[in-house]
């Protein structure tokens, strides 16, 4: 029944929306201040679309009975992912690991690889898993997605629970999430992330119940809830098959690479003066005529490996011709010398230089070609060994920071499917400060915005189109930091300089902007079944500064290589008073909305502008300020203290009393 | 690669900085040929900071050597780096080119 209404409701906004936008564009624009009007209409065009999204999102919501019973013998390697965490909070949610009622096996993934936490670790009888030698210091780390691929080579568990140091588990966890991989297509298994630090209020909008709740219920309407990191259950063969799909992948893409390069670099090799000697032009030619053929192979579809194998072949034969001809010109010489009988050559005539002497010296690091290193570079790439990432399987995506969405969209695109499992099963703790939950916004959002980036969900393939808009629309709701200036702009130069955006505010205006308006909350409402939305609502709005940064950094590391300036969000609560420099733009447009409202007053009081178009823009800046209002709670919030009778009874885990 | 050449007492040092490969092999055996009919032909190459070579570059070495020869005189090696001594014992050349500690011991007792 719930569900009726929810579509009535959403079928309402659509028409209710639609019908005022098509309206904006059409009859209501003020072109006389085009340089508002068009921003204007454009951000409310974006929040529509917001809005059409969530709908599409709560349309199928699913609300999923209890999983099947697990299989008995289903084998699980529980990981606790950790950097510098506390070592307390760790050993806390390794033990509460250890306790879970299936069979399995806990491991702690230290990143930080400190001394204190294996002994502890091996204390306990806790697996631990630090980085292998595989990954030396040249080669990209990958931050949490490649502690957890590294992980997954030592292990071998069928089933991978995945804890953040901080998320204490439940010892049910796995009996009522294992059921769901009974089907051999389910890959993931998500439960809500929920914070156990965080009072009644939610000064920080920590938790999210929207999220954690319709949205990714309704996803999974959809076969689109996605990974977030933590609390989930994964299926090792799905990861792997990501891994291998990857690997063929990026070989391809670098052997390709190399091809397309190797026509230039020979060119250029030729044309340098140094080389005159024939020899090494008949090196060249080989060089050339080895990747023209391995570029007909790739285009008719033959293996990587054998293409490059050939041209390792083929080019170590002429590198070795080249060896050959040195040394044969070098003995002749020894012969002449000896000829002379000027003096001796050696002890017992002239030494001869052994077939295994002139393998060695044909060989990649001593090789003649080593010389060209343009040509060298090109001969390099054409390998199977992808030498420039630590492991060549690299089974969860490394293409953002935010590994895991990335990871549950190419699993989705490979015909994998997903279950959100509403029931709260493990237990975190949320930042406590405003300068950290800043940082972890930024984190998620600028992580959100590479995938868009990179693997825009709109086109890849293999997605259905449900799917494709369900990962869109959570990268769309980052786009609004742009809209949220706009909305801040326009009641502001409307109160200081009396221009309207729409050609008049009549009841035209009215008709169609109010029941859209008061459709959108009962959406809301409706689709949130009385949990707190108002708090998330908020933050969207007056956390504009992180949402556009986070949009401007991720684009330039995507489109320009240029560092995120990523952080590892603390899990402690930073030091120090409250820090109003955090939140200084969100200060400044707040007085100007607060200057804006007085001005306006005053200039309807003088007759300067009129009454309606006055009290709605009085009205919009209070809403505005009613919403910022949240980030001097926030600023002020002083952490977390638990009241006198927490609601749940922390329970005893630390056996040894360590 | 650099090459620079300095007259001694009783004979030429050359100085073959850098990496002594396919492309540089040719203008080693140009110089060490142009410092021989310079008038010296004893001549001794200092590799000291020659970090590698290759079957060019001995090809070249054993090259200078024949042309120091044929000027009646000699060429020998000092301050062989790590690679350089591989590839001559690889290459039976140390049996060749005895490889002097420095550039004065080269011609000392001779």
């Amino acid at each position: 029944m719930t569900r009726f209404w929810t579509r009535l409701v959403v079928v309402l906004t659509v028409i209710t929306g639609v019908n005022y936008i098509a309206w904006r564009w059409v009859a209501s624009l003020n072109w006389d201040a085009w340089w508002i009007a068009l921003p204007l209409v454009i951000a409310e065009t974006y929040s529509l679309i917001d809005v059409m999204l969530f709908g599409m999102t709560v349309w199928r919501l699913k609300i999923r009975k209890a999983a099947p019973p697990p299989p008995a013998d289903a084998t699980v390697d529980v990981f606790i992912t950790t950097y510098n965490e506390d070592l307390d909070m760790v050993m806390t949610t390794a033990l509460a690991a250890q306790k879970i009622r299936h069979p399995h096996s806990t491991w702690i993934l230290d990143d930080g690889a400190r001394p204190e936490l294996k002994a502890l670790a091996e204390q306990h009888g806790l697996g631990y898993v630090t980085r292998s030698e595989d990954w030396t210091s040249n080669l990209p780390r990958h931050a949490k997605a490649g502690n957890l691929n590294n992980a997954l080579m030592q292990t071998h568990g069928e089933f991978l629970l995945i804890l953040d140091a901080d998320q204490i588990p439940e010892p049910d966890i796995l009996e009522k999430t294992l059921g769901y991989f009974n089907n051999r297509r389910v890959a993931l298994v998500q439960t809500p992330q929920y914070f156990s630090n965080v009072p009644a209020s939610d000064p920080l909008g920590s938790q999210a119940p929207l999220f954690y709740g319709p949205i990714q219920q309704g996803k999974d309407g959809w076969n689109a809830a996605f990974f977030c990191g933590s609390n989930a259950i994964l299926r090792r063969e799905a990861l792997m098959q990501l891994g291998l799909v990857g690997y063929v992948k990026e070989t391809e893409k670098s052997i390709r690479r190399a091809l397309a390069a190797s026509r230039s670099a020979i060119r250029q090799a030729r044309k340098s003066a140094d080389v005159e000697a024939p020899l090494v032009a008949q090196v060249l030619d080989e060089v050339e005529a080895a990747t023209r053929e391995a570029q007909q192979e790739l285009e008719a579809g033959g293996a990587l490996s054998e293409i490059t194998y050939r041209v390792r072949r083929r080019v170590d034969a002429a590198v070795q011709t080249l060896v050959m001809a040195d040394v044969s010109a070098l003995q002749a010489d020894l012969e002449e010398i000896a000829a002379m009988e000027l003096a001796h050559v050696g002890e017992s005539g002239v030494p001869v230089v052994a077939d295994d002497a002139v393998r060695r010296m044909s060989a990649r690091d001593w090789s003649p070609l080593g010389a060209l290193e343009s040509v060298q570079a090109v001969l390099d790439a054409l390998s199977v060994e992808r030498n420039d990432e630590a492991q060549p399987v690299m089974p969860l995506a490394t293409i953002s920071v935010t590994e895991d969405m990335a990871t549950a969209m190419r699993m989705h695109a490979m015909g994998w499917e997903s279950v959100y499992h509403h029931e709260i099963l493990a237990y975190g703790l949320a930042p406590e400060d405003l300068k950290t939950m800043l940082t972890q916004r930024l984190r998620w959002a600028q992580g959100t915005i590479q995938v868009l980036l990179r693997e825009n969900p709109l086109v890849q393939k293999g997605l259905k189109v449900g799917q494709r808009l369900m990962y869109f629309a959570t990268m769309w709701t980052y786009l609004s930091g742009y809209a949220a200036v706009i909305y801040f702009a326009a009641p502001i130069i409307y109160l200081l300089l009396g221009i309207l955006p729409v050609t008049s505010l009549s009841w035209d205006f009215f008709i169609r902007f109010i029941p859209f308006m008061v459709v959108n909350q009962i959406l809301f409402a409706v689709a949130g079944r009385g949990i707190p939305t108002w708090r998330g609502q908020q933050y969207s709005l007056a956390l504009f500064p992180t949402w556009i940064k986070a949009c401007s950094t991720a684009a330039r590391n995507v489109w320009f290589g240029r560092p995120l300036g990523f952080a590892v969000t603390p899990k402690a609560r930073q030091s120090g008073g409250p820090s109003w420099s955090l939140i200084q733009p969100q200060i400044v447009v707040s007085v100007l909305l607060a200057v804006a409202a007085v001005v306006g007053i005053i200039r309807l009081a003088s007759g300067l502008a009129e009454p309606l178009g006055t009290l709605v823009n009085v009205a919009w800046v209070i809403f505005d300020l009613v919403v910022m209002s949240i980030l001097v709670r926030a600023v002020l919030y002083k952490g977390f203290e638990p009241e006198a009778e927490p609601a749940v009874q922390e329970p005893e885990r630390n056996p040894d009393g360590v | 690669m650099e090459f620079s050449y300095e007259v001694k007492d009783s004979y030429a040092e050359v100085k073959a900085d850098g990496r002594l490969n396919m492309v540089s092999a040719p203008k080693l055996r140009e110089f060490v040929t142009d410092v021989i009919a310079g008038g010296s032909n004893r001549i001794v190459v200092n590799l000291e900071n020659t970090a590698f070579m290759d079957s060019s570059g001995l090809g070249a070495l054993i090259g200078c050597l024949k042309a120091a020869r044929q000027a009646g005189g000699d060429l020998r090696i000092a301050a062989v780096q790590p690679q350089v001594k591989m590839v001559l014992q690889l290459t039976s050349m140390d049996k060749v080119l005895t490889a002097y500690g420095t550039a004065e011991e080269a011609f000392r007792n001779d």
